[in-house]
């Protein structure tokens, strides 16, 4: 099978640093630059930089621009004033994901959607599906070629991207996003990131990538770290983050999932999935995501059978690694309700034994508020 | 990428490495198969005696991302096994040929090894991508 893998427009930058590019959503993408755990460790304590330009880029605007998204998506984005932003599932009539987003309200009547690179033309697809219905009140872009993305995280993020940007970024809340620029090309700069950490996400056209990557990463603020999917994973995992094709997809909830935060049902329009949810919240689950923590050393991993002490199957592992931060093995999990209170214990069959692990609630790792 | 393949040893498709030592031989994994699967972090070896089938696993190897079998090299009898590197297996990643051996075997035909690759034999096995 050959199969041709399309680059980023920072790959020359990757492979100057030495990064091993693998293959990840029809990218080339670097997995790690020098190790999985040094780079989740610059991450947690000062600066890490990710290349995440696989990401999609949705435009949706036009007059019925927020009517459009409302019907796309379970959160409510009418809530959102320009220059913020929110987490949502898009949904199947089902209730089901069809992905999970990060909606920008651009201007009143316009939308930025980013989306999973492994769902960009699913998702595209979908969005325009439903923007037909409105006519020429709405328009779709699919951007996703054309931008840079680069996900800035830790603690030291916001110093660094404050320099290179020339811009007090203190004031810009979680979930907020700026324009500004730097050295002349536009770069929007959002409060948002997959890691557990403060940080920043700055698009910004491919032109410019290149030379905004390379400013980062010479920051004279601090050492700043190239990290890769291998960290990237890791960290989202510490922190609880669900990774759509592991821990969410078009077969589970968003109560299922933990995200019932994620579902306004009340938002006054009815968005897709919504007469679904309103049956499934009514009749209650009958599984939920939930953490698990390994009593020893052998570690968890994706599709690996959860039983109860007894022996008896009641889930599967979705996501799991030794969290590097924690030191420990750690996973998640879909249970039966019964075995979802915190502080049960259940087994995982590691390759044929019976590993014990604590059921908790998700996240494993939650920074310390400064 | 550049792996380190030292021309003293035999090699298996499977990425191990086999050093003759006395009427024994050391066994351990390849540079490539440690920087294929980064950190390793946890590793699972067999005891002393146990007979090791070719082809067939004989222990385990994981890192923060993957989970890998290692593979018996040839019908051999486990003779010493690297205790140190379970409780340090960060080992294999900075030293894959040397402190992070793992197991010493005798195998049950010695002419089974010369059977094995020898480095050029395995640079080609590299550069064919598997």
């Amino acid at each position: 099978m050959t199969e041709t893998l399309k680059h980023t427009a920072l790959v020359d930058e990757h492979k100057a640093l030495g990064a091993k590019l693998v293959p990840f959503a029809g990218y080339a993408m670097p997995v790690r630059y020098t190790s999985d755990k040094a780079e989740h460790a610059a991450v947690r304590t000062g600066c890490g930089l990710f290349d995440v330009s696989h990401m999609g880029e949705v435009f949706v605007e036009g007059p019925q621009a927020l009517d459009c998204v409302q019907r796309l998506v379970s959160n409510d984005v009418a809530a959102l004033a320009p220059g913020q932003a929110l987490y949502t599932g898009m949904l199947t009539e089902q209730g089901t994901f069809i992905d999970d987003l990060i909606v920008y309200r651009w201007a009143d009547d316009a939308f930025l959607i980013c989306t999973n690179a492994g769902n960009r033309d699913k998702d595209t697809a979908h969005i325009q599906r439903v923007a037909s219905d409105f006519g020429d009140g709405v328009t779709v872009r699919d951007e996703g070629d054309d931008w840079v993305q680069i996900a800035v995280q830790g603690p030291k993020a916001e110093a660094v991207c404050a320099r290179v940007l020339g811009e007090d970024l203190s004031g810009v809340d979680a979930f907020s996003f700026r324009l500004l620029a730097h050295d002349g090309a536009e770069v929007i700069a959002a409060r948002t990131g997959y890691t557990g950490e403060d940080g920043f996400e700055l698009y910004t056209k491919n032109a410019h990538g290149p030379a905004l990557w390379r400013a980062l990463l010479g920051s004279d603020v601090c050492a700043v770290t190239p990290c890769g999917l291998g960290a990237r994973d890791t960290l989202r995992l510490e922190a609880g983050m669900c990774l759509y094709g592991n821990d969410i997809d078009d077969t589970c909830d968003p109560y299922e999932a933990g995200l019932a935060f994620t579902v306004k049902l009340d938002k006054g329009v009815d968005f897709i999935g919504r007469a679904a949810l309103v049956e499934k919240k009514a009749r209650g689950v009958t599984r939920r995501l939930r953490g698990l923590r390994i009593d020893g050393k052998r570690i968890p991993r994706a599709g690996y059978d959860v039983n109860s002490t007894e022996g008896a199957a009641i889930g599967r592992v979705t996501s799991g690694t030794l969290a590097p931060h924690l030191d420990v093995p750690v996973a998640m999990a879909y249970l039966d309700k019964a075995f979802t209170k915190p502080g049960t214990t259940v087994a995982v069959d590691v390759r044929g034994q019976a590993v014990p692990a604590e059921v908790v609630k998700l996240p494993f790792y939650r920074r310390a508020k400064t | 990428m550049s792996d380190n393949v030292p021309d003293n040893l035999r090699y298996t498709a499977d990425h191990e490495w086999v050093k003759a030592d006395g009427d024994s031989y050391v066994v351990g994994i390849t540079d490539h198969a440690q920087a294929e699967l980064g950190d390793v972090v946890f590793l699972e070896l067999p005891d002393v005696g146990t007979e090791l089938k070719k082809d067939v696993p004989f222990g385990v190897v994981e890192s923060v991302k993957a989970v890998s079998d290692l593979i018996a090299p040839v019908n051999a009898e486990v003779v010493e096994v690297n205790a140190d590197l379970v409780d340090s297996p960060e080992t294999v990643n900075s030293s894959p040929y040397g402190d992070a051996w793992m197991i010493k075997i005798k195998p049950s035909n010695p002419g089974d090894i010369d059977a094995l690759m020898d480095a050029a034999a395995y640079k080609d096995h590299l550069a064919s991508g598997s």
